[in-house]
C-alpha cells in the first residue's frame, strides 16, 4: 500500500504540488491524469524518493520513503518518463546491471528472460541501446522497472512513443502486472487510464480535484443531459416547440440545411424528453431524421476540471 | 556500489574516454622518461615523478568529467538514485572505477623502472614511495574531479572546473608565496597538493602527507555526497 500524505513541493516560488493526498491499495491500478505541467512527474518522483517533498511524506506499507530509503526501494519499481538508459550498453547489459543494482536475489537469467519476454524484447537483447528506436527503449525501461519483481510499479508515461499496436500490448501488459503489483500509472491520455485504471486521480497545477472511480466520477458531473435531434421540418417552429418542452433547459440548432436541422437539447439528469421530442415532431408534421442521448464523457469532464483548478491558482 | 563500480569501468573502454586519458599518460611519461633519464644517461626517476602533476592536471579532467554529470544529464541517474543503493556507494563505485583506471596509466612508471634496472638496481624503497605518493595525489585529483562533475550537468563545464581546481591547487604555494602576508603563504603551502607531492619524490615517505591526500579524499567525496543529496531538496 502507498499513502501519500499532505505532500507540498516547491521549485523556487513555483508550488509544484500543494498538499496532495491520496493512497493506493494493494493490487490496484490508479491512474494519474492531468495535463502537461500539472505536477504528476514530481508526485512521481516523490513517491520514489527521486526527490524530497518539502513537508508531507510518503509510506509504502508504512516505511517512509526518506527515512528508510533503500527498504522501501527494493519494493519499488520506476519508470520514469524519460527511460533511464545508458546508451552505450547492449539490453542484455544493462539488464544485468539494473538486476545487480537492486541486488536482485531471484534466479538470474530465468528471471531476466521472463521480463524480456514479457515486454517483447527478446530479439533486441544483444543491440546496443541507442541504436533501438524509441519504442524499443522505453520497453527496456519498462524492463528495467519489471526487475527484482517489486511489489509496487510507478510508471510515468509509459505508452509515450509507441506504436497504436504496442500501446494496446502495454495496456494489455499494465493490466496483467495489476493483478500481482500495485500500479501508479500517469497519462495525460484519457482513453489509457480509462481501458487501464480502477481508479482515477486527477491533478492540475498541483492539487488533486478528483479522486474516485471512472463511474463515480463520471456520475458526478452528470448533472445534464444533451439530446442531439435531426429533424426535417419548419426550423423556427420546430425550436420553439421544443424550447416549451418540460425539463428542456436550453435549445440550440447547430445546422440547418435544406429543411433539415439539427438541435441540441440540453436537459437536467433526471428528464428523459425523448419521447416527448417524438410526439412534438410528430404533432408538426416533421420527420426525425436522427435522435441520440449523450452523457458528458471523462474528457469533457477533466476539461472541467482542469478548468477549475486554473481558476483557483488565478485567485 | 559493486555494480556501479563494474558499469563505469566497462564504460571507459566502450567510450574513448578511458583509451584518450591512458594515451595522454603514457604519451607524456615516455616523453618524460626519455627527456629526464635515458637521454642524460640517469638511472634516478624523481624527476619523472615530479614532471607528472602536470599531466594529471591535464587529463584527470577528461577521466572525471563524465562520472557525475552525464548521469544527470541522460537522466540515467534517476535509476541509481532510486535503487536501493546509497548515495556514498554510487559515488564510491564511481570513484573506484576511474581509479582503477588511474592505476592502469600509473603502472607505466613501473615498466619504467625495470628498463632502468638494466642499467643499475634502482632503489626499490625509494620507486615504491614514489608510486605510493603518485597514486594518492591521483586519487585526491579524481575526487575533486568527481565533485567538480556532480556540480554540473554539463561535462565540457564539469572539465573545465576540475581543470581549474587541479591547477589551483598544484600552484596553490606559488601562489601564496607572491601574497604579503606570511601565515597566508604558510597556509598555502601546507594545502599545495604539489608540495605535498613533491616530498614522496625527494625520497620522503611523511606519513602525514599520505593522510592529507586520504583526507582529500573523503572530503571531497563526502562533499559529491552532500551535493547529490541536497539537490533532492531543492
Amino acid at each position: 500500500m502507498v499513502e501519500v500524505k499532505n505532500i507540498t513541493k516547491k521549485y523556487g516560488p513555483h508550488k509544484a504540488l500543494d498538499d496532495v493526498s491520496f493512497s493506493v491499495n494493494d493490487g490496484e491500478i490508479l491512474g494519474f491524469l492531468g495535463p502537461n505541467g500539472a505536477g504528476k512527474s514530481t508526485a512521481m518522483n516523490i513517491i520514489t524518493g527521486y526527490i524530497c517533498a518539502n513537508s508531507g511524506n510518503v509510506l509504502v506499507d508504512g516505511c517512509d520513503v526518506c527515512e528508510q530509503p533503500q527498504k522501501v526501494r527494493k519494493e519499488l519499481g520506476y519508470l520514469p518518463e524519460i527511460p533511464p538508459l545508458y546508451p552505450d550498453m547492449t539490453v542484455n547489459e544493462y539488464l544485468y546491471f539494473v538486476y545487480d543494482l537492486k541486488k536482485c536475489k531471484l534466479p538470474k537469467l530465468s528471471h531476466l528472460k521472463d521480463i524480456c519476454s514479457l515486454t517483447g524484447i527478446e530479439d533486441v537483447r544483444n543491440r546496443l541501446i541507442k541504436n533501438l528506436s524509441k519504442g524499443y527503449k522505453q520497453r527496456v525501461g519498462f524492463a528495467q522497472a519489471l526487475v527484482g519483481d517489486p511489489k509496487t510499479l510507478i510508471l510515468d508515461e509509459p505508452t509515450v512513443g509507441l506504436d497504436p499496436k504496442q500501446i494496446i500490448e502495454v495496456r494489455t501488459l499494465i493490466k496483467k502486472l495489476g493483478k500481482r503489483h500495485t500500479v501508479i500509472l500517469s497519462s495525460h491520455i484519457l482513453t489509457e487510464i480509462q481501458a487501464v485504471c480502477d481508479r482515477i486521480v486527477v491533478i492540475d497545477h498541483g492539487r488533486i480535484v478528483a479522486d474516485d472511480t471512472e463511474d463515480n466520477i463520471l456520475s458526478r458531473f452528470d448533472e445534464q443531459r444533451n439530446v442531439y435531434v435531426t429533424v426535417e421540418g419548419d426550423k423556427q417552429l420546430l425550436r420553439t416547440e421544443f424550447e416549451k418542452l418540460g425539463g428542456v433547459e436550453k435549445v440550440s440548432c447547430t445546422k440547418s440545411k435544406e429543411g433539415v436541422s439539427s438541435f441540441v437539447l440540453r436537459t437536467d439528469k433526471d428528464t428523459d424528453v425523448r419521447r416527448a421530442v417524438f410526439e412534438t415532431a410528430a404533432g408538426s408534421n416533421a420527420v426525425i431524421l436522427e435522435m441520440r442521448t449523450s452523457k458528458p464523457t471523462l474528457e469533457e469532464i477533466f476539461i472541467k476540471l482542469t478548468e477549475n483548478g486554473g481558476q483557483e491558482e488565478v485567485h | 556500489m559493486g555494480a556501479v563500480f563494474k558499469r563505469e569501468l566497462k564504460s571507459y573502454f566502450v567510450t574513448p574516454v578511458g583509451y584518450v586519458f591512458l594515451a595522454l599518460f603514457y604519451c607524456y611519461a615516455g616523453l618524460m622518461f626519455y627527456v629526464t633519464s635515458l637521454s642524460d644517461g640517469k638511472t634516478r626517476l624523481d624527476q619523472l615523478f615530479s614532471s607528472l602533476i602536470i599531466i594529471l592536471v591535464a587529463v584527470i579532467p577528461i577521466l572525471t568529467m563524465r562520472t557525475m554529470a552525464e548521469e544527470r544529464h541522460s537522466r540515467t541517474d534517476q535509476c541509481l538514485l532510486t535503487s536501493p543503493v546509497s548515495i556514498g556507494g554510487i559515488v564510491a563505485g564511481k570513484f573506484l572505477a576511474a581509479f582503477v583506471v588511474y592505476l592502469a596509466a600509473i603502472s607505466i612508471t613501473l615498466v619504467m623502472s625495470l628498463v632502468t634496472w638494466i642499467y643499475s638496481s634502482p632503489d626499490w624503497s625509494v620507486l615504491l614511495g614514489n608510486i605510493t605518493g603518485l597514486a594518492l595525489l591521483g586519487a585526491a585529483f579524481i575526487s575533486i574531479g568527481i565533485f567538480c562533475s556532480c556540480c554540473t550537468e554539463s561535462q565540457p563545464v564539469s572539465a573545465v572546473i576540475c581543470f581549474a581546481a587541479l591547477l589551483f591547487v598544484t600552484f596553490l604555494s606559488a601562489i601564496g608565496a607572491k601574497l604579503p602576508f606570511e601565515f597566508i603563504s604558510k597556509i598555502a603551502d601546507k594545502l599545495a597538493f604539489s608540495e605535498r607531492y613533491y616530498a614522496f619524490t625527494y625520497g620522503i615517505f611523511d606519513i602525514s602527507n599520505v593522510l592529507f591526500f586520504i583526507s582529500a579524499v573523503f572530503v571531497f567525496l563526502f562533499l559529491t555526497v552532500r551535493v547529490t543529496e541536497r539537490r533532492r531538496f531543492s
